[in-house]
């Protein structure tokens, strides 16, 4: 019953919408930035971003949608931009130059943000809610802008889907073919300031970067393929988008922008731990089996070979869980201890000695 | 009235900014130069996580439990990325993007909860509050000095008395790391040194300038000095030069324009950095204009016959 209220609730109807928009754009354009190792240019476009929020607010004197993203796009890009410039033209290296640029926009918001907050504007509250995120806030207005742009940026990347695809992995080889390449990869970074433009309402400009690392390196776990990357990365973007809007939603008081980001953080752990082929766990669990038939192999071949040298007894060779093992599995049996030193009454049985001679044959073989 | 205001409270907050800046651009010297930088931005993100679970645990603000749990969520942050990066499912960018979210976000999430008994809100995390230093003092020989003031020279000292210590290890690691390793100087250890001790100066720098503006305070003096100069010690001046130079113009700007102090300081960091990455006088863009030009209108010399 109160599902059913909580769908037809107009304001929830508008997160679950904005949510699912940004999962649909951030999944996949991150994907290309995880991809082109670019992780933290997303941190520092959506941190420009700000400087852009407040200049459109202190030009239109509104908290208009258009504007804003206008304006956050502006100096997104522009952030990105000199980052690329500083690298080019001086010996800064990347990561200093995205931090200073990262640092310097976010300062150049702040100040901004305090001189429309010492203006008095009455229209101005709200304007913080683009540091973490208000989903609750988002209005039917601003999801039809979210949404062209989300379709716009999708309908890009399906036409320019080889050219992308060519530059992301191979750049050198897209160059050799005549290639724009400095236009594509300029265009791939201007892609990912828009994604980051349609989650500024949801996740704020400060954990924005996460939206854009988290989907991609969840998806990069459970596909091989780009086009399956993509696909899978919009879908952990959308369900951790509506998932974390929607208990921000339910909790009043509980910022978006982190319930989302930490769900989105979940299903990476659960990706890295469980996806077939990649997953740790499957990792460990492969070890352990090997480690055990090696085991068993060991000792059916010391058995079979130097049954007669006390100093190669099983009870030396492995560990008691393994030899009960084999006596379960019908390879050994145990006898009375015997009257020489060293003899502690394991042996093979039939069974046993056919797979240790099988044993053998492979070590044999593999040795000559 | 307004001059005795001003006597009293400009002083201390250029001050605070002042040492903010030279504590921060000497640890962010060593991670400008190892190519580390966004690890200040990380750093100063999960230091949140740090403040609000030791303040939980202890009830405490400030003073040195705080310093010592940032330090440790220093390393926590730096041990998980390099922990996920390790796995070689994700790069070392995607580490780093991976881990200071999920941990600023948790420490957000605490705030949200526990907002009605902690002092610090989100709005203090990310901005500080450097014009309100003046207002929290410690009496020092009967004078009353800020407690940021305190914290900062502490972490300064500390910082610098490390650097000394251990400045020709750390100038080896930093440009050798292999060398530095053969030689048995652990460069992986002091490397975790100098990350605890930056985040236990994001952690003292928290009050005044908050988490993002340290960034600012750690990478691009660091950085302007890096432009300008090519011996080690010369750029921990230069770092501290141009700190001193950005709190002061950036405290008169910001109060010229009624703005956030800590904010305007910040900018003129980026104002400085601009500066030397254009009129540097060996690597500065417009130098290296004029000296192509004058290689091109010279006199061509002959090839020197053989």
């Amino acid at each position: 019953m109160v599902w059913l209220e909580l769908l037809s609730d107009y304001t929830f109807q508008n997160v679950v919408i904005g949510a699912s928009l940004l999962g649909l754009i951030s999944g996949p354009l991150g994907c290309f930035a995880v991809l082109r190792r670019q992780s933290l240019l997303g941190d520092a476009i959506s941190h420009a971003a700000l400087p852009g929020i407040c200049l459109s607010f202190i030009i239109t004197g509104s908290r208009d949608i258009g504007g804003i993203i206008m304006g956050s796009l502006i100096t997104g890009s522009a952030a990105a931009l000199i980052m690329l410039v500083l690298t080019r033209l001086s010996r800064l290296k990347t990561d200093a130059a995205l931090g200073a640029c990262l640092s310097i926009f976010f300062a150049v918001g702040i100040v901004l943000l305090t001189y429309i907050q010492s203006t008095n504007n009455a229209s101005q509250g709200g304007l913080e809610a683009f540091l973490f995120g208000q989903a609750a806030a988002t209005l039917r207005s601003d999801l039809w802008v979210m949404g062209s742009i989300t379709l716009v940026t999708l309908v890009l990347l399906a036409v320019f889907w080889k050219q992308a695809k060519l530059v992301t992995f191979d750049a050198e080889y897209a160059r050799t073919l005549g290639m724009p390449i400095t236009v594509i990869e300029a265009s791939l970074t201007a892609m990912v300031a828009l994604a980051v433009v349609v989650g500024l309402q949801m996740v704020g400009v400060i954990l924005m970067a996460a939206m854009i690392v988290a989907p991609a390196a969840a998806a990069r776990q459970w596909s091989r393929h780009l086009g399956g990357m993509l696909t899978i990365a919009a879908g952990v973007g959308i369900v951790s988008g509506v998932s974390g809007a929607t208990i921000s939603t339910l909790s009043r008081g509980l910022a978006t922008g982190p319930l989302i980001v930490l769900t989105a953080t979940v299903i990476v752990l659960i990706s890295l731990a469980l996806a077939p082929g990649r997953g740790l766990l499957w990792g460990v669990i492969k070890h352990y089996r090997q480690k055990s038939a090696l085991q068993k192999q060991q000792l059916l071949y010391a058995l079979y070979k130097h049954s007669a040298d006390p100093s190669c007894a099983p009870s030396t060779l492995g560990s008691r869980r393994m030899l009960n093992k084999l006596k379960q599995q019908g390879y050994l049996s145990r006898s009375p201890r015997g009257t020489t030193p060293g003899d502690d009454g394991w042996g093979l049985t039939a069974q046993g000695q056919a797979e240790a001679r099988r044993v053998v044959a492979a070590f044999e073989e593999l040795a000559s | 009235m307004m001059a005795e205001l001003l006597t009293t409270t400009a002083l201390p907050i250029m001050l605070v900014g002042a040492m903010v800046g030279i504590a921060s651009s000497a640890v962010g010297t060593f991670l400008v130069l190892r190519g580390n930088s966004m690890l200040s931005d990380a750093i100063s993100h999960s230091i949140v996580f740090g403040i609000v679970i030791v303040w939980l645990l202890t009830k405490q603000q400030s003073g040195p439990v705080q310093l010592i749990g940032a330090a440790l969520t220093g390393l926590l942050t730096v041990l998980l990325t390099e922990a996920l990066a390790s796995t070689k499912r994700v790069k070392q960018d995607t580490a780093i993007g991976l881990v200071f979210p999920a941990l600023f976000s948790i420490g957000v999430l605490l705030l949200n909860i526990y907002a009605n008994d902690v002092h610090i809100d989100t709005h203090t995390v990310l901005l500080g509050e450097i014009g309100f230093v003046w207002l929290d003092t410690l009496d020092i020989f009967g004078l009353p000095i800020p407690q940021a003031l305190v914290s900062m020279s502490v972490m300064t000292v500390l910082n610098y008395a490390f650097i000394g210590l251990f400045y020709k290890e750390l100038k080896l690691a930093t440009f050798d790391p292999a060398l530095a390793k053969t030689f048995g100087f652990m460069p992986s250890i002091l490397f975790y040194v100098l990350l605890m001790l930056t985040s236990s100066t994001a952690v003292a720098a928290f009050d005044a300038v908050g988490a993002v503006l340290f960034i600012a305070f750690a990478i691009v003096p660091a950085s302007a000095a890096y432009l300008l100069t090519d011996r080690l010690w010369m750029m921990f001046i230069i770092g501290a030069l141009i700190s001193i130079a950005s709190s002061i113009s950036g405290y008169y700007l910001a109060v010229f324009l009624n703005v956030s102090i800590g904010g305007m300081m910040a900018v003129m960091t980026g104002v400085f950095l601009m500066l030397a990455f254009l009129a540097g006088p060996r690597y500065g863009v417009i130098t290296q204009l004029v000296k192509r030009q004058r290689a091109r209108q010279a006199p061509v010399e002959p090839p020197p016959s053989v």
